[in-house]
């Protein structure tokens, strides 16, 4: 993009709305390009490799409560029990905030879900499963940008990330905004003053990289600051949020709902490395479940009637050991959940190919095996839910052939 | 015709007054050495290399001995006084205030207490910041800063996890400082006996199950440290290790891990939790024999040609460019295994190489959040009272001081920092840091990750003076791309200094 274009664009979003729109029928009416209501899909990785077998928890199997005589969480209807999904799974009750969800059939679970690739290194399988490619290190692009660049209705807001660096899920060609996490995301700084943001556009008017970048900064934080000074406004007036993880939830929640241009999303959360003292009803691993349950409560609520036309995804790199280590924790495993919910999800029931915690059926004697590509799911909601075709799917997972679709969406 | 264009471009700016008259611009060598051998140039510093010719100046930086201390810095230093206290001592530190939350009656007074513990003890943690900065910013001893560093995201540990938060200091300055530029063996050494890594990876639970000492939170293998030791510290993810020799090196560790008495440093080796079987690792039989098999696996993995090029690797990526070149890597293993894994020696290869003064690599490197910040305070010379608010800075950039929560630490390269948001904050604090109003942009954060800031500290950074433009251009060796200069001279004089910090040039090394 040239200077010139790079005015026109700006100019484009000078007049077409953003701007003039005034603060009372900012309330009334989202922004963007009118039409039907866009899809949206929000991703949220759990770094660090979440116990899903805490999550969705096997009571049925006698051998998960040998396997785990510390961290096991007690059967349904026992006091700290799990909460029943159907007659094989209880819910963590630290997620209890998350059961109508799953009454009303909008949240569904994938068990053995997770990446071929058996590496059990968390950078390794992170980088894997964000550039989408498996095994092959060379990819440069991460599957979500490769996604953006499949979507129509160009926009530098089109795909948010909240926080402080590019993961590598969006990293790529196509441009990605980001939003700083905590309460600060709206504060001005001073590039957006005219003045010194005139001067600087002179001097980033390339076409090289970091000039590329530069444009893609000043577009998507003047579409965004407007929507978060907004958001700021309204949030000083809710109640404060006890950590960083529903608070940027809502942030990003709010900041869709009001804006119709932002399809993606992407939240990463870390803490979930539990080698030590993970704890079962409660405890750190409950501590961390509990605030993700509430974010993503506050997901769906803020999310408003644009919840409707969303669909979030709740991944992590692989998952961990059946048997408790020796430290009342769970090393790194292999097979994890995938968690799918949404306004459209065909949910309250678990998918995947389930076999149980017998040794025999256990991935090298000790971890849940992978019977689902995560490529498979994400690939059925990309299709079920935005509509993606055969040939842009093969862009999103170049070489990927995909084996099963699951009803998901 | 080179040098008339040249002219032309430098009497423009002696129109517009922004280059003293009779100055040329530095040599590029000069620059390149200040902006890899260290964090940038500080006034002054460009002449003074010029002067003394790059070879010296990169012979006197490999050998930090032999070079006169900032009185300054010293002199800062001085007044941190937790610095040289040892793990030992650190833990006793808090000691009183845990055995009081420890006997508290109620269960809201022993919360409060260990409250109070906490917040007393994050002193040592504020002190490791302020003297990292400090030293960053002040120290004559460029390389041996930049290899601390380095190493310290190599062996990277998470303030922000559990008790780590008290050691991250102690454990730069005594298991990275003294050898980041002598044998890997002893860093490695040295880290895996420090509490801050035993206690952040996990290994000071690591038990063979069974044993006499397996009792409560003791009770069996943990496969956390074994698996990073490989992965990150030695081998390499593609080391050709496999998880029968995680699980066997996790037994091997088992029972290494924290003491409490005072002259043990942190480090105690626990024979009763330690599994004394033979194990076989890499291939090789360890014999059962206790603390010496630790010191045994450690030998075999400092030696591994893979160790040797995964480090070369690293080395190469973070001083020439991010994909580093082959024969460069090569020639690095080579040298770590006839030296041994001396890093003094391999960085004398890397100096002398000529993929290193391939003029091509010159200030081609994105820096990172830290580099970015440190190499503006230098050039702007400010003399930094409290470096604390430049913790705040950090953090909305994404790389506070040992607040890297995985064990890869941070990155280096421009796919890892690039992006968007961080550049508009990157040339915001340019903005705040050029008009003298650092503090403002500092307070933007809010509280910062190590509790309450002392507002003298802010106050400090909020009345600095401007920075003067044509004093920052000659510090940095009047080498900024034409365009640049262009562009420069024709914005308002007030946000000159703003631009040549904000500048593409120096979002580069």
């Amino acid at each position: 993009m040239n200077r010139r274009h790079f005015l026109q664009q700006a100019g484009l979003f000078a007049t077409s709305g953003i701007v003039t729109i005034g603060t009372h029928g900012w309330a009334a009416r989202a922004i963007g390009q009118t039409g039907s209501d866009p899809k949206r899909l929000i991703v949220i990785f759990l770094r660090g490799a979440v116990d899903g077998l805490s999550v969705a928890v096997p009571y049925q199997d006698p051998s998960y409560y040998s396997a785990r005589p510390r961290i096991a969480i007690p059967k349904p209807g026992t006091a700290g029990g799990a909460l029943t999904l159907n007659g094989q799974f209880g819910l963590h009750p630290a997620l209890a905030t998350l059961m109508p969800l799953w009454q009303q059939k909008r949240l569904a679970f994938v068990q053995c879900c997770g990446s071929p690739d058996g590496t059990r290194s968390h950078f390794d399988a992170q980088d894997y499963m964000e550039s989408g490619t498996p095994g092959t290190k060379s990819t440069r692009d991460g599957w979500m940008n490769r996604l953006l660049a499949t979507m129509s209705g160009r926009s530098p807001i089109q795909a948010v990330n909240v926080g402080t660096t590019t993961p590598r899920i969006l990293s790529g060609a196509m441009p990605v905004a980001t939003v700083a996490t905590g309460r600060n995301a709206a504060r001005p700084l001073p590039i957006d003053r005219p003045q010194v943001a005139d001067a600087f556009d002179k001097i980033y008017s390339g076409n090289d990289k970091l000039s590329q970048v530069y444009k893609d900064a000043r577009e998507a934080r003047e579409a965004l600051m407007q929507d978060l000074e907004k958001e700021m406004q309204m949030a000083n007036n809710g109640a404060a949020l006890f950590n960083a993880f529903p608070g940027d939830a809502q942030r990003l929640a709010r900041l869709m709902a009001r804006d119709r241009r932002i399809q993606l999303g992407f939240l990463a959360v870390g803490g979930w490395d539990t080698h030590v003292n993970q704890g079962a009803t409660r405890g750190q691993l409950a501590t961390r479940l509990q605030a993700l349950a509430r974010g993503l409560e506050t997901l769906q609520k803020d999310l408003g009637k644009v919840y409707n036309d969303t669909t979030i995804l709740v991944m992590s790199e692989f998952g961990r050991t059946v048997n408790e280590n020796g430290n009342g924790g769970t090393d790194h495993g292999h097979g994890n959940l995938l968690w799918v919910m949404g306004g459209q999800v065909r949910g309250g029931s678990i998918h995947g190919n389930w076999r149980g915690l017998a040794a025999n059926q256990l991935h090298e004697g000790r971890d849940l095996p992978v019977t689902t590509d995560f490529r498979d799911v994400v690939g059925s909601v990309l299709q079920g839910h935005l509509g993606l075709d055969r040939t842009q799917l093969s862009q999103v997972f170049p070489n990927y052939r995909p084996s099963k679709t699951l009803a998901l969406v | 015709m080179r040098s008339r264009y040249s002219f032309g471009v430098f009497s423009f700016f002696l129109w517009l007054g922004l280059v003293a008259p009779g100055y040329a611009a530095a040599d590029p060598k000069v620059l390149h050495v200040l902006n890899r051998l260290g964090f940038g140039a500080r006034p002054g510093d460009v002449e003074r290399v010029q002067a003394m010719g790059v070879d010296r100046y990169v012979q006197q930086q490999l050998n930090p001995q032999s070079i006169q201390e900032s009185t300054y810095l010293e002199r800062k230093l001085a007044t941190l006084e937790t610095l040289d206290l040892t793990p030992a001592q650190l833990a006793q530190q808090i000691r009183p205030r845990v055995m009081q939350a420890m006997g508290a009656k109620t269960p809201e007074a022993k919360q409060q207490a260990r409250k109070e513990a906490r917040q007393e003890a994050r002193v040592t943690l504020q002190q490791a910041v302020e003297a990292k900065l400090l030293r960053s910013l002040h120290s004559q001893r460029q390389l041996e800063e930049v290899m601390v560093d380095f190493w310290f995201n190599h062996f990277n540990v998470f303030s922000g996890k559990g008790l780590t938060f008290l050691w991250v200091g102690s454990y730069e300055s005594q298991a990275i400082r003294p050898y980041s530029m002598g044998r890997f063996r002893d860093l490695l050494g040295a880290t895996a006996r420090h509490p801050a890594m035993l206690f952040y990876l996990d290994n000071w639970q690591n038990t063979a199950p069974n044993s006499p000492g397996a009792k409560g939170r003791f009770k069996g293998l943990n496969e956390n440290y074994a698996r990073e030791l490989m992965e990150l510290h030695t081998l390499g993810v593609n080391g050709g290790y496999t998880q029968q020799d995680v699980m066997s090196l996790a037994k091997i560790l088992t029972g290494w891990g924290m003491g409490r008495a005072s002259g043990s440093n942190g480090f105690k080796f626990d024979a009763d939790r330690h599994d004394f079987s033979d194990k076989l690792f890499l291939g090789q039989t360890i014999k059962g024999s206790g603390v010496q098999e630790v010191e045994q696996a450690l030998d075999m993995l400092a030696k591994h040609p893979a160790t040797a090029r995964h480090i070369s690797y690293k080395l190469a990526q973070y001083f020439v460019t991010d994909v580093p070149p082959q024969s460069l890597v090569d020639r690095l293993t080579q040298r770590y295994l006839a030296t041994d894994g001396n890093i003094r020696a391999m960085l004398e290869t890397l100096f002398r190489s000529e993929e290193f003064w391939d003029s091509k690599v010159y200030n081609a490197k994105f820096k990172t959040p830290y580099q970015y910040v440190v190499s503006a305070m230098r050039a702007a010379g400010t003399e930094v009272e409290h470096p604390r608010p430049l913790y705040a800075v950090l953090q909305q950039l994404g790389m506070p001081p040992y607040g890297c929560q995985t064990p890869d630490g941070y990155k280096n390269t421009e796919a890892a920092w690039l992006n968007p948001d961080g550049l508009s904050r990157r040339l915001s604090f340019a903005t705040a840091l050029a008009n003298g109003q650092l503090g403002a942009v500092a307070v933007l954060g809010g509280r910062d990750r190590l509790g309450d800031r002392p507002s003298s500290a802010n106050q400090a950074l909020a009345t600095s003076k401007p920075v003067d433009a044509q004093q920052l251009m000659i510090t940095l060796g009047d080498r900024l791309s034409d365009k640049t200069k262009q562009a420069i001279a024709t914005s308002p004089s007030h946000l000159q200094a703003a631009l040549i910090l904000g500048s593409p040039d120096f979002m580069r090394r």
